[in-house]
């Protein structure tokens, strides 16, 4: 068996995020935004990790603080990213990772690295969901570039089906749920509601409902015990449990009866108020 | 009791006009704002309305400094109605009185404009459709539109 080529990390940041209409690197769980996370995450495998991002996001501060690769070609999704990262690095394989997948533990990583079978194209888990490779949790080796070019010459670009007709060592995830991805407002409480029930529930945050929240929540008020870092995730949570029509965008938040920006920190004993739109007089 | 105030009965609009009275004003200002029977085209019943006061009524406060201090006013009060409303009655009122009449109207304008654009207050409107609404926020439902809102603020 050949040595394995060193392995650098990926971070796909450069999504357009329509669905979520907020870019989804920022998206934050316990206040840390997903693309630190995943990150740092990956850090502790690989040589290197990087941040991808489009041609015209190198200055965006989120990704800035990391070493990026800019995409050398526009409009191909993700196979874009990962051909820039080999060109950047031809002697490496890369572990390519979403931003998207909050529920992603370092067990998962390190079982893939664990599992890497240089000899093939690329080590990827089979997905719990549909038993179909998963391309943006997985590792290409150096010698996938020349393919990968071709099949996008090709005028194709889908990752997954590249792996489904490349030779590639599947491994079944350790955590099913680690891969589900969060593309809609929806999908992100639903993930913030996961995790805070996974973790320690430090805060007592009272919440009270006015008017058209009131009627959706179907109570004036209630008592959480949440792990929300602030109102935005505080918001995002609640979205999950009840069917409130209103984005973050239409609404202020006031802590303790003070207007308040949707970062401040939310302490233990605070009462928050989201403000729908105002309609006196 | 501060100069912003809530009430749950009818406005009395001579007693508040009455504590605005002073012998240095010359000008005095008032707008009411009424329960109208008609919005964007569908017949209207009756009106409800709802706020959290707490914040309400410190923003409403910071709104008639706003304008005592920057049109030079020398009283200025507003009160809003709470709860169910029927067609005709004051929603809203808001007093100004001044040395002269071109501060008054300035500041009143300013006021109204105010307490409609940041004071969270809601605005409920039953129709006689059986339909109801809450005003600026039905049309910000998601799934979003591609137009930027107004949140409009006509009386």
């Amino acid at each position: 068996m050949r040595t394995a080529a060193p392995l650098y990390g990926l971070v796909l940041a450069g999504g357009r995020s329509t669905r979520m209409r907020r870019d989804k690197a920022a998206l934050s769980y316990a206040g840390r935004s997903q693309l630190e996370r995943a990150v740092e995450l990956l850090a502790a495998h690989v040589l290197r990790a990087y941040v991808s991002v489009r041609a015209d996001q190198g200055e965006e501060p989120l990704r800035a603080r990391f070493a990026t690769i800019a995409d050398r070609i526009e409009n191909v999704g993700p196979v874009a990213g990962l051909l820039s990262a080999q060109a950047t690095h031809p002697e490496g394989a890369w572990l390519v990772l979403a931003c998207d997948l909050p529920m992603l533990d370092d067990a998962t990583l390190a079982h893939l690295v664990r599992g890497r079978d240089p000899e093939r194209l690329a080590t990827a888990y089979r997905s719990s969901h549909d038993g179909l490779p998963e391309p943006l949790c997985a590792i290409y080796e150096p010698r996938s570039h020349e393919p990968l070019s071709a099949y996008l010459a090709a005028g194709r670009s889908c990752p997954r089906k590249f792996l489904l007709q490349s030779e590639v060592r599947l491994l079944d995830e350790p955590n099913p749920r680690a891969l589900d991805n969060v593309n809609t407002p929806e999908e992100y409480g639903a993930a913030m509601a996961a995790l805070d029930q996974s973790g320690a529930k430090d805060k007592h945050i009272s919440v009270q409902y006015y008017a058209l929240l009131r009627e959706q929540a179907g109570r004036r008020e209630e008592t959480l015990l949440t792990r929300a870092h602030d109102a935005r995730e505080l918001y995002a949570l609640l979205r999950a449990r009840y069917p409130f029509s209103l984005g973050p965008e239409h609404l202020r938040v006031a802590i303790n009866a003070e207007f308040a920006e949707w970062s401040t920190p939310l302490k233990d004993g605070d009462a928050v108020v989201f403000i729908p739109p105002v309609a006196g007089g | 009791m501060g100069d912003f105030r809530f009430t749950r009965a009818p406005i009395d609009a001579t007693r508040l006009r009455a504590a605005l009275e002073h012998p240095g004003c010359g000008g005095f200002a008032v707008f009411e704002g009424w329960v109208r029977d008609e919005s964007e085209g569908e017949r209207v019943t009756h009106l409800e309305y709802e706020a959290f006061e707490a914040l309400a009524l410190r923003e409403g406060a910071c709104i008639l400094g706003e304008a005592r201090t920057r049109f030079g006013v020398t009283r200025a009060a507003c009160e809003h109605r709470l709860g169910d409303l029927a067609i005709g009655e004051v929603a809203v009122w808001v007093g100004v009185s001044a040395p002269h009449r071109d501060e008054a109207f300035s500041a009143c304008r300013y006021i109204i404009d105010e307490v409609k654009r940041r004071v969270p207050i809601w605005k409920k409107e039953h129709y006689e459709s059986g339909d109801s609404g809450w005003v600026n926020c039905e049309r910000c439902a998601s799934p979003p539109h591609e137009h930027a809102h107004a949140h409009e603020t006509g009386a």
